[in-house]
């Protein structure tokens, strides 16, 4: 994949030091310039995270940890991470449960989640062009699904950290490349007529989507962050197995069943067992082994629901659907 | 600050079916499941849900109706 589209002068200029390193190892950037605005400060930030997953063709892989590509990223982050925790300060059924209590609190803060919900329209009355177009934004983070938590492994506890294995080793196809999910998604991709290359969207997604993408990269990346990770991971895992089954039922509805429909399937049944184990075994003894981590494990949960919501919210837009 | 290492523990519970409250049964480590029709399933997963509620879709397997039956 080569270094995205810029979408302002932010993203121009960092775009522009990624490519010219290392010749430029010594040179001091100097203060980079505003943001253009929110999509100029998210690509530019989805650029700096892809730097630790595939990087980019036209990048040095050194840039990763380059003191001058770090600074900006560091600022990027902490913009979009004072952003995430507002919204969760304003959110009014926030709660701050005890380390036993997390696993309920979790339940009731998915159950309270009334955002749109894309896959009921794709199951009822979205046309084919509005779901490819949904699939292209998906694309973005279902290509890499997954290995934002696997970050997180080295840095939990015992009893979490071998749930966080057992789950993920079935989103990593349990020893099986081809029911590798992300792999998975990329077949699915072909067989519907879409580009299954890692990235191949990234020009033309949404601020929405590159703002989820970012926030959970975020949350993988940093040790001090994976409560919330977990969290996040745990959410996600919530609010799949029922929006699967209506997608297989909109796919094949559409006569874009196969292995785009194949994806979503899979996904019916093993995340009716990971959101077990992610609530539980993973966010119920991450908080009862490190009990301040209680709040961010909520944190992460909330802004996995909240982000989905946004996004619904956009694509709505984009389709021309009232909500 | 990273939180002080917790003691090791002798052996840490770790049970091979888990009824999950109002959810399924959580088997760990099965080869093949039977279901009620007598049917074999093979189990390619490290654990699998089987459904309690019966109202699953892909019986035996739980698929998450059960949250959405009014208790
Ligand atoms: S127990 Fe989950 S669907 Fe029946």
């Amino acid at each position: 994949m080569m270094c995205p589209k810029p979408r302002g002068v932010l993203s121009e200029w960092v775009f522009d030091l990624l490519r010219e390193l290392p010749e430029r190892d010594a040179w001091r950037p100097g203060a980079a310039p505003t943001a253009d605005g929110q999509e100029d400060a998210a690509i530019a930030l989805w650029a700096l995270h892809e730097l630790s997953y595939g990087g980019f063709e036209d990048v040095d892989d050194r840039a990763e940890w380059e003191p001058a590509v770090l600074a900006v990223r560091r600022d990027l982050e902490d913009e979009l991470e004072s952003r995430l925790r507002e919204r969760w300060a304003a959110y009014p059924s926030r709660t701050t449960p005890s380390p036993e209590e997390v696993p309920a609190a979790l339940e009731a803060l998915v159950a309270e989640d009334d955002g749109p919900s894309l896959a009921d329209l794709v199951r009822r009355t979205a046309d084919r062009d509005q779901v490819l177009e949904l699939l292209r934004q998906r694309s973005v983070y279902h290509l890499k699904e997954s290995d934002p938590a696997t970050w997180v492994v080295p840095r939990l506890p015992v009893r979490a950290k071998a749930a966080l294995m057992e789950l993920q080793y079935d989103e990593y196809g349990d020893g099986d490349p081809n029911r590798l999910h992300s792999h998975m998604f990329a077949r699915g991709l072909t067989a519907v007529g879409l580009r299954p290359e890692y990235g191949a969207y990234v020009d033309d997604a949404l601020l929405e989507t590159l703002e989820m993408n970012n926030a959970v990269s975020l949350l993988g990346l940093h040790r001090r962050l994976r409560g919330a990770a977990m969290g996040h991971l745990a959410a996600f895992e919530m609010t799949s197995s029922l929006p699967s089954r209506k997608m297989v039922q909109g796919l094949e509805r559409l006569e874009l069943g196969g292995a785009m429909a194949a994806y979503y399937d899979e996904h019916v049944e093993a995340d009716a067992i990971h959101e077990q184990l992610a609530l539980r075994d993973i966010c119920g003894t991450l908080a009862e082994d490190e009990p301040d981590q209680s709040e961010d494990i909520l944190f992460g949960a909330f802004t996995a629901l909240d982000q989905e919501c946004r996004f619904a919210t956009r694509m709505l837009e984009v389709w021309d659907v009232a909500s | 600050m990273t939180p002080p290492p917790r003691e090791p523990e002798e052996r840490i519970e770790h049970p091979d079916l888990v009824v999950v409250p109002d959810g399924p049964l959580l088997v760990r480590g099965a080869a093949s499941i039977q279901d009620a029709e007598g049917r074999v399933h093979e189990v390619v997963r490290p654990v699998v849900a089987l459904c309690r509620c019966d109202k699953s879709s892909r019986l035996p397997w739980c698929d998450g109706t059960h949250k959405v039956i009014p208790r």
